[in-house]
């Protein structure tokens, strides 16, 4: 039912945690259907530095998570925000289909992150 | 890496005497039971025989036997049989909100094409109130439908109780016995059963078989027609090879029952006892003691998700199953659940061990073993699990 690298990242999850004191948190999902992704980051210099995760959920939620941390940590805020969940789900070798939409909510969490951070930026 | 199967009430391994016996009949008897000569006259008979061995299960004469291709076409059958036949009689249908999904699908069908259902409520340990069947009866109630044991849950329905009501306001009573069969005591006479469906692959016979036990006096209509077999309510060649397996495996079912419950009492109750002893903040779902199958463990583990539990435990060789939403395909969680009051969340991190005839002390040992690892892994990764300690 899941991809190798689904299994991997399931098993073998890259950046778990939560950064303290984070310039960026998004947090998407609910517990009532079964899935919250948290995502949170440490900007410099429009680079994410650091980004972690924690998620209540299925396999592939847990995977996309891991998955997306990989795919943005060292980038650019505007490179990061073209990731999208479809991007995600393709790096890991496909979902299944119903899982497309329920669990693959990775890249939503990961942009939710960046426009917390932009605000608070714009605030300043 | 040895695997340690736990998942006994999704289907159980075909015990090797059935098995034996059924590959004679595939390649040396595989006459069409239908037939006049000697190949038919043969299978004929051992088809009989296993007749026999399915009524005895469950108190019923061998006349009142229907086999079917499994549980969910006797629910089927029953549940369609019996509108078809009683049309003129009512449009009044009850039953409960934990039902399988053959039975509930089955009604909901009905109830959008001109019938009326009543779907009674269960208690927090998922046993629903006589007295609500009884409440629930009006005069054009023609069939009433209550599962004897649930089959995630393991919670057993007040069935005799209810069959009294039924008999007495002359309802027709159907009872979904599949996972129960072979683990409670049936009579199917003194609980005033109408209709029981019952299934093979869950007592240890093969695949793909199934009857439904049709009381004497009880008319209901075919769904498949055809040749005229199994009275004429279910045509098609019959699956020879299956009923005579499913025939022995209620045979060794009924020899063994008792000794074997002890057994699975004895590893269900250490189970349940080291998850709620080792894990914090775990839930026990549905009933404890002799309310509940011999077989079943059901918990919910509070800030975990049920399908990366399941995948962990298979990862280290633990078969189980889950009630969360990831591993029903729907978005929802378990509707037996939630029919017991238990919120969207706490039933996302349900997870099931059924028990069977090969688990050990020591399978169960292994899992208490592993378990509180893999939870204290996966809560590690939960945004919810922090955020509740930092809350306490």
């Amino acid at each position: 039912m899941y991809s190798e690298k689904v299994i991997d990242h399931f098993t073998n999850p890259r950046n778990v945690g939560e950064i303290e004191n984070p310039d960026g948190v998004g947090e998407v999902g609910n517990a009532q259907c079964g899935d919250i992704m948290r995502i949170t980051l440490d900007v410099e210099d429009n680079i994410i530095k650091d980004i972690k995760f924690k998620t209540f959920g299925c396999g592939a939620a847990v995977a996309t998570s891991s998955m997306i941390t990989e795919m943005v940590k060292g980038k650019t805020l505007e490179e990061a925000l073209e990731v999208s969940n479809k991007a995600v789900a393709e790096a890991l070798g496909g979902l299944p289909p119903i899982k497309m939409h329920c669990s693959n909510l990775a890249a939503d969490a990961l942009h939710a992150a960046i426009k917390d951070y932009l605000s608070k930026q714009n605030k300043v | 890496m040895k695997r340690i199967y736990l998942d006994h009430s999704a289907t159980t391994p075909v015990d090797p005497e059935v098995a034996e016996l059924m590959m004679k009949y595939y390649v040396e008897y595989y006459g069409n039971p239908s037939s006049v000569h000697f190949f038919g006259r043969q299978v004929k008979k051992a088809l009989e025989e296993a007749r026999e061995q399915v009524a005895q299960l469950i108190g019923a004469q061998p006349s009142e036997i229907i086999f079917t291709s499994g549980g969910t076409e006797s629910d089927n059958l029953a549940i369609q049989g019996t509108v078809r036949a009683r049309n003129n009689k009512g449009k009044h249908l009850i039953t409960t909100a934990i039902e399988h999904h053959a039975v509930l699908d089955a009604f909901k069908y009905l109830a959008k094409n001109g019938y009326d259902l009543t779907i009674l409520p269960v208690d927090e340990e998922g046993i629903v109130s006589v007295e609500d069947v009884s409440k629930a009866i009006r005069p054009d109630t023609i069939l009433i439908s209550v599962m004897h044991a649930n089959n995630e849950v393991g919670s057993i329905q007040p069935i005799a109780e209810i069959g009294k009501i039924a008999r007495e306001n002359g309802v027709l009573f159907h009872v979904d016995a599949v996972q129960s069969l072979g683990k409670l005591p049936i009579d199917v006479v003194s609980m005033n059963i109408d209709l029981l469906s019952i299934s093979s692959h869950k007592i240890y016979g093969p695949k793909g078989v199934g009857a439904l036990y049709v009381r004497r006096g009880v008319k209901i209509s075919p769904l498949v027609f055809g040749g005229s077999q199994e009275r004429k309510l279910r045509s098609g060649t019959e699956n020879a090879p299956g009923i005579i397996g499913f025939g022995k495996a209620c045979e060794l079912a009924g020899l063994r029952m008792e000794e074997e419950n002890k057994k699975l009492y004895y590893l269900r109750d250490k189970l349940i006892d080291g998850i709620l002893k080792k894990i914090p903040q775990v839930k026990l779902n549905g009933p404890l003691g002799d309310k509940r199958l011999p077989n079943n463990v059901n918990v919910s583990i509070k800030y975990v998700e049920g399908e990366s539990l399941l995948l962990s435990l298979d990862m280290i060789g633990v078969a189980a199953s889950s009630g969360s939403a990831c591993t029903s395909g729907s978005l929802d969680p378990s509707h037996v659940l939630l029919a017991m009051g238990i919120s969207h969340e706490v039933a996302h991190g349900s997870l099931r061990f059924s028990l069977g005839r090969q688990n050990t002390e020591e399978d169960i040992d292994f899992v208490l073993q592993e378990l509180p690892k893999i939870v204290d892994r996966l809560r590690a990764m939960s945004p919810l699990y922090k955020s509740d300690a930092s809350s306490v």
